[in-house]
């Protein structure tokens, strides 16, 4: 399993062991289970600063040496976040303009009188508006995308440098190498001689099938070893395999340190380079972790990270393609472009020219294809810069090095394995595995399968700490070895496990697949199953009792993608799956595809691989080599001319707005980020306020400032001057930026309360309809007036009613029209709501859910009185302005014949059977899928899914973007068992429960998901063990299961009992429904972190700042003690919680305050303090931060302040007034199955 | 005047025959995938208050002229389809939701109902029918 080995999370291993033996005593000291709410047993002194002996790895000098010095570009990739210190102070003429003036001329569509008010507003606005030809303008938008569709000009390639250079994160410091750092810590001397070897091998592994032409080594064998290495042999004969106890420590060290290596060294050479492989993918966990995201690591992948990375992988990805465009290649090329970020204008815009005179170079040699080979050549020079002579050996290094393998000793044996690719698929036993290795991985495996990194962490330890219980999870993986049972069936007694919660993150788990199948596979960040192990029958399905569908986040970021430039998309015939590492080849000549079995030609095309220059070796095609790809679309998938990337803000200005105040930070954000919004030279911004009417602005160039046109007559809108309100960005610039540094102004003294929003959504569908692109909705209480008014519906007193909770759906279906009118024309709408009274987000969010929007909700916003809301605005703001964006999308999933989808959980409208139309698309949506098996899969032993999402790239390109997993079939019920992923269950559970609290109500939504797991549990109990009734036992791949059901009974959504005001509650399903896997994992269980007693002890390092790695703590009030200080991270919201008797030098250092008295009630931001664990503690938060697209806010909670509710609560173990504590849950599980 | 009835409740069978294989072709394209969702649901729901007047005239009909029989016939699929139509929720576009009908297997239950319903309505056509030559010779 390569995500714990991989993942930056084994260097916490040193800081476990302090834990541990204090939990020991602990299990036998406490024997209540959780029913101390209020009293803080945890024993102080929890986990002593003095490190374990095992800590004794401090970060290799070798490794620190080596890699920080040259990489040491991270200052370049801070972005600090402009201070906004453009005031908008510019807006003379602007109307403040009395209201009334409004109104003139109000119905019959009078367009004199509609306009004549707001020429009135400007009298120096002078210019006379003509009527003339206002009305349409057909040619525009056919104009415009023929000149991009066809060459682009030179400013696109302007823009988007730019665009690369802006998008970085939010003030995020990309730390150039967190991937080498923090395995430097478990580089010991002993993996010294590893190096060499590993890096050769990973380098060949990526790079030399691109440098060389010459077709010695066969990528998939060297991606195979290197995954090997990653992965540890998870599904060979592993879990039995006699693994030695004593060793295994330093086989686990060995294996993590050369892991490291080769990262760094592949960071090292092909850091440029373009073989990315997706199999590295895999092996990011999914969890957080914002380190790596820069070139360097980038192609490493060792970066943790992508998916919540906001990495913005457009402008890089695009360049290549333009410039193989230009040059008129008409062959297949691959280009491997890193889609990485590359915060630095600098490093982007001199990578293209690199590129570019590569490029020549390689179509000088080569006469039909470019390949990217060259490409090491010039980011080695640009970023690594010192490491020529190490390039070039490992460039001309003949052979990949099948010293990937952790032993010490090898050095560069070439023992080239052969992998026929031909037979791929199907049982084809990896050659060249060295008999150490084998034994080397598995006993990682056993332990690692199911919550990995947390056993990874424990192996080590198991030693000193052989009897303890409460290792007995971790230590199962070890005594089992000799047992055939997999580790994910251990069996777990719930009501005697009381830390059943992994000290690191939960990884997804493994598919059961043989190696070569695993290393290939699609990254679970992208794509999970709940089910990785696929039940053979519908019949085996209903025994099991859990939820068979998929989990997608198709369009996250990645930090290397493979993109294919191909005259053929090659495609299954009859079922139209792209081609994918999943097919067999029958010979040179036909395929076989692996959802519908019907055997294609391979086109003629296809047999050259561009990649190693080579013919007749179609297998060898990048299509065929990573399970996430990206293809260039030919004509044939357009409908339209790619169309512009085009925005359309619609804005709330009635005096509700202006007093809230959110104008100035939206404004003050575009300003920022105008530069920064994703497209290319043909851009179209808008912008539109309402309150009881509609005002539209126009741009047009040449005018000397914006003109405000005002429309009155609600119910027959129209629009004044079509062609002149949606302007192209750069020719407008100025005008945009004098509009927007008047708006916060110009209606300061509105009294206008009533709110016209449907007629002004109307207006934005019609101004938007020729085109389509996105709408972004500022509303900030009810729609008053017009089309689409709605009537507050909630009833204060039944917030915390246990009964029936009404009104979840929408009141009216006019959003729900609308939305479908603007996803047929290729538009999505984007809602924020800040509101602080009921808005009827339920109906309102219609408009988002079914456009394949986002929704975005800050209750009680205020500028001034609610400050932590308006920054947490003005950062999402920048992400969403920022981010990656596709247009015109369509998503496809097909699967495996005989298994078929039934229900969709996400934004988007499903358009026929398995096709998802998104007006939209944007790296922070996910997406869920039911499946059920329609025909028995008995002549089958894998299935396969495949997503393909076509859009429109912000810079006009048609592209595919293609994601392959594919999973074993099982017969036995003891199989299904064992692959659960039950982070991907949990996820799959709460999308079907927000659907049935809709169509049903929420008791028969909380009812369902008590019944998941006394079903599942039961059908366990009943079926496969055969232990004792009395126990609630599960396997240890289910043990999380009934923690995160009743933390998702807990959650804002599904609570009862507790107060709870609707829109919130509605706005937790919406996110429920939206949200990427890992995202909504935060939600539903937060982390509780430990953070005044921070010590570098397993730090792990990311760009030159040391971050440490404090244990998770269980969610119980147990956990908490008086005199610590306690960080909760619960995906939007951090929360620290200081208690009574925290030390005053905590407080000092990191608070700023003399003393606990003196902390301020509202407390949103650390001071800067030149302390160490201030510092500490600012690197932990801020490396947590970094890892989510959107920055929540910080709420510092005092014990006795009344915010500490809303922090308990969040603490899921405990009792409260409406809920079960976990232990009352288990029991009631129990007594359920019991009956 | 029972042969009037009778002419009435067969002509009024037939449209709604005609209706019920109206809703299995549209459905049927909408499944092989032929017109989008949203046209299909639009195409039905038009005409959901038409066949939902249509069968609950020949209920009443039917009560009001004392054949109990036909009538407790009619009635579980008449109160089927007032009950339908009552419990649309607010939100939805009508019975037919372009935004739910491929979710949750919703589109083969529709199938399916509307077979059902052709079935019912044939065998009450030539139930009508046999009244109606029964009412016609008795006159």
């Amino acid at each position: 399993m390569s995500a714990p080995v991989g993942s930056p999370h084994p260097t916490t291993n040193p800081r476990i062991p302090p834990k541990l033996g204090p939990a020991q005593n602990q299990v036998h000291i406490s024997s209540g289970y959780g029913l101390h709410p209020q009293n803080y047993i945890a024993p102080s002194g929890y986990y002593p600063q003095g490190p374990g002996k095992m800590t004794s790895l401090p970060p290799d000098s070798q490794c620190g040496d080596y890699y920080p010095g040259h990489y040491a570009v991270p200052t370049q990739n801070v972005v600090t976040p402009s201070t906004m210190n453009q005031q908008p102070g510019a807006q003379q003429t602007y109307g403040r303009g009395p209201p009334a003036p409004h109104i003139v001329g109000s119905t019959s569509g009078s367009f004199q009188g509609a306009v004549l008010p707001a020429s009135h507003l400007h009298p120096s606005a002078s210019q006379p508006f003509s009527f003339v030809n206002h009305y349409s303008n057909p040619a525009m938008y056919s104009a415009n995308s023929s000149v991009a569709s066809q060459g682009f000009p030179p400013t696109c390639g302007h823009y988007a440098m730019s665009t690369v250079s802006n998008t970085a994160y939010p003030s995020v410091s990309y730390p150039s190498l967190p991937a080498g750092d923090p395995y430097g810590q478990v580089l010991t001397s002993q993996n010294a001689p590893s190096v060499r070897p590993v890096k050769d091998n990973s380098f060949s592994g990526q790079s030399t099938p691109i440098s060389h032409p010459s077709p010695l080594p066969p990528p998939a064998s060297q991606q195979q070893q290197q995954q090997q290495q990653n992965l540890s042999g998870y599904n060979t004969p592993s879990w039995s395999a006699p693994g030695l106890q004593s060793t295994q420590d330093n086989l686990m060290r060995n294996h993590t340190g050369s892991l490291a290596t080769a990262n760094n060294n592949n960071t090292i050479h092909t850091v440029a380079d373009s073989l990315s492989c997706p199999v590295m993918q895999n092996v990011q966990p999914q969890q957080c972790s914002p380190v790596v995201p820069t070139v360097l690591s980038g192609t490493s992948t060792k970066t943790p990270t992508t998916a919540n990375h906001p990495v913005k992988p457009v402008a890089s990805v695009t360049q290549p393609s333009e410039l193989l465009q230009h040059k008129g290649m008409q062959y297949g090329d691959y280009i491997n472009n890193q889609a990485s970020s590359e915060p630095t204008p600098l490093s982007s815009t001199s990578d293209d020219e690199e590129e570019d005179e590569d490029e020549e170079a390689g179509i000088d040699s080569s006469s039909s294809t470019s390949s990217a080979s060259p490409m090491p050549n010039s980011y080695d020079a640009l970023e690594g810069g010192s490491y020529p002579d190490m390039l070039s050996s490992s460039a001309s290094s003949p052979a990949p090095d099948p010293a990937a393998d952790p032993d010490p000793g090898p050095s560069l044996a070439p023992a080239a394995p052969q992998p026929t690719k031909l037979s791929k698929p199907f049982g084809y036993g990896y050659p060249s595995l060295q008999p150490g290795y084998q034994n080397a991985a598995a006993p990682l495996n056993s332990g690692v399968h199911s919550s990995s990194p947390m056993f990874s962490g424990f192996q080590q330890y198991a030693q000193p700490y052989p009897g303890v219980n409460q290792l007995s999870s971790s230590l199962g993986g070890l005594s089992l070895q000799s047992s055939p049972q997999p580790e994910s069936l251990r069996p777990i007694n719930l009501t005697q496990e009381r830390n059943i919660l992994p000290m690191t993150p939960v990884w997804a788990p493994v598919p059961n697949l043989n190696v070569d199948l695993r290393k290939l596979n699609c990254s679970p960040d992208s794509f999970r199953c709940t089910l990785t192990n696929i039940p053979q029958t519908q019949a085996l399905l209903n025994k099991a009792k859990l939820p068979l569908g998929l989990l997608l986040h198709p369009f996250r970021d990645l930090t290397q993608l493979p993109v294919i430039t191909s005259n053929t998309i090659v495609r299954c015939r009859s079922c139209r799956t792209y081609i994918n590492p999943f097919v067999s080849f029958i010979d040179q000549r036909r395929w076989k595809c692996n959802l519908c079995y019907r055997v294609n030609d391979v086109p003629e095309e296809f047999m050259y691989n561009p990649l190693t220059r080579s013919y007749g070796e179609p297998h060898k095609r990048p299509e065929v080599q990573n399970s996430t790809v990206e293809f260039i679309a030919s004509s044939d998938y357009m409908l339209r001319p790619p169309q512009p990337a085009v925005y359309l803000f619609v804005l709330d200005v009635s005096h509700n707005a202006v007093e809230a105040g959110y104008l100035t930070v939206l404004c003050q954000s575009l300003l920022e980020n105008l530069d920064k919004l994703p497209g290319d030279s043909r851009t179209r911004i808008g912008f539109m306020t309402f309150d009881s009417t509609i005002h539209f602005y126009n741009l047009q160039e040449g005018l000397s400032q914006p003109q405000m046109l005002i429309v009155s007559d609600i119910d027959d809108i129209f629009l004044p001057t079509p062609d002149s309100l949606l302007v192209n960005l750069y020719e407008s610039k100025e005008l945009i930026k004098d509009l927007l540094n008047a708006l916060p102004n110009m209606f300061t003294n509105t009294r206008e309360t009533h709110s016209a929003l449907g007629p002004a959504l109307q207006a934005a569908f019609k101004l938007m309809s020729p085109t389509g692109g996105r709408v972004s909705v500022f509303q900030t209480q009810l729609p008053s007036m017009g089309a689409g008014l709605l009537q507050s519906r909630e009833d204060p007193n039944q917030r915390s009613s246990t009964k029936v909770i009404q009104h979840l759906g929408p009141a009216t279906d006019f959003y729900k029209k609308l939305a479908l009118d603007c996803s047929g024309q290729q538009t999505a709408v984007d809602l924020f709501l800040l509101s602080s009274q009921y808005s009827d987000l339920a109906s309102l969010a219609c408009m988002s859910k079914y456009s394949a929007g986002g929704i975005y909700y800050y209750p009680s916003f205020h500028y001034t009185h609610n400050p932590s809301q308006a920054e947490k605005l003005q950062k999402d703001l920048k992400r969403y302005l920022t981010r990656k964006i596709g247009f015109e999308a369509v998503m496809r999933i097909r699967c495996t014949k005989g298994l078929s989808m039934h229900t969709f959980h996400g934004n988007f409208f499903v358009r026929s059977t398995d096709l998802l139309s998104l007006a939209n698309i944007n790296p922070d949506a996910g997406f869920a899928v039911q499946l059920s098996i329609e025909e028995n899969l008995t002549d089958t032993s894998l299935v396969c899914f495949q997503t393909a999402l076509l859009y429109t790239s912000s810079k006009g390109e048609r592209r595919i973007r293609v994601h392959t997993l594919c999973l074993p079939v099982v017969s036995s019920l003891a199989d299904v068992y064992a692959g659960v992923d039950v982070q991907a269950a949990i996820c799959l559970l709460a999308n079907m429960a927000v659907d049935r609290s809709i169509s049903s109500s929420l008791s028969d939504a909380r009812d369902a998901l008590v019944n998941a797991v006394v079903d599942s549990l039961s059908a366990y109990g009943s079926t496969v063990s055969n232990l004792q009734h009395s126990a609630l036992i599960v396997p240890s791949s289910l043990k999380l299961f009934p923690l995160y059901v009743l933390a998702l009974l807990k959650q804002k959504a599904f609570r009862t009992g507790t107060s709870t005001r609707l829109d919130d509650r509605v706005y937790a399903m919406c996110q429920i429904k939206s949200q990427p896997l890992v995202h909504l994992m935060k939600m539903i269980h937060p982390n509780l972190y430990r953070i005044d007693r921070l010590t570098d002890e397993g730090a792990i390092h990311v760009n030159d700042r040391v971050v440490p790695q404090p244990p998770l703590q269980k969610l119980s009030a147990e956990k908490l003690t008086r005199e610590g200080a306690f960080l909760m991270d619960c995906g939007s919201t951090f929360y620290i919680w200081i208690g009574k008797g925290c030390n005053n030098n905590f407080i000092e250092d990191v608070l700023g305050c003399p003393d606990f008295a003196s902390i301020p009630q509202k407390m949103t931001h650390l001071p800067e303090l030149d302390t160490l664990s201030s510092e500490r503690t600012r690197s932990f938060i801020t490396w947590l931060r970094d890892s989510r697209p959107l920055s929540p806010i910080l709420h510092v909670v005092k014990d006795d302040s009344p915010a500490k509710t809303e922090f308990f609560q969040h603490l899921i173990e405990d009792q409260t007034e409406a809920a079960f504590s976990y232990y009352e849950f288990l029991l009631h599980v129990q007594q359920q199955i019991c009956k | 005047m029972e042969a009037v009835v009778f002419v009435f409740s067969l002509l009024d069978c037939c449209a709604l025959i005609f209706l019920s294989v109206y809703f299995i072709i549209t459905l049927s394209d909408l499944e092989c995938d032929y017109i989008n969702a949203r046209s299909c649901c639009s195409k039905l729901n038009k005409w959901v208050i038409p066949e939902l007047i249509g069968h609950t005239v020949v209920t009443v009909l039917m009560l009001i002229s004392l054949h109990w029989f036909i009538f407790l016939l009619n009635l579980p699929v008449a109160t089927w389809n007032v009950y339908r139509f009552i419990m649309v929720p607010s939100g939805n576009m009508g019975v037919f939701d372009p935004t739910e009908i491929h979710n949750r297997g919703q589109l083969k239950s529709h199938m399916k109902e509307a077979m059902i319903k052709l079935g019912f309505h044939l065998l009450c056509f030539f139930m009508y029918l046999y009244s109606m030559i029964l009412a016609l010779i008795n006159d």
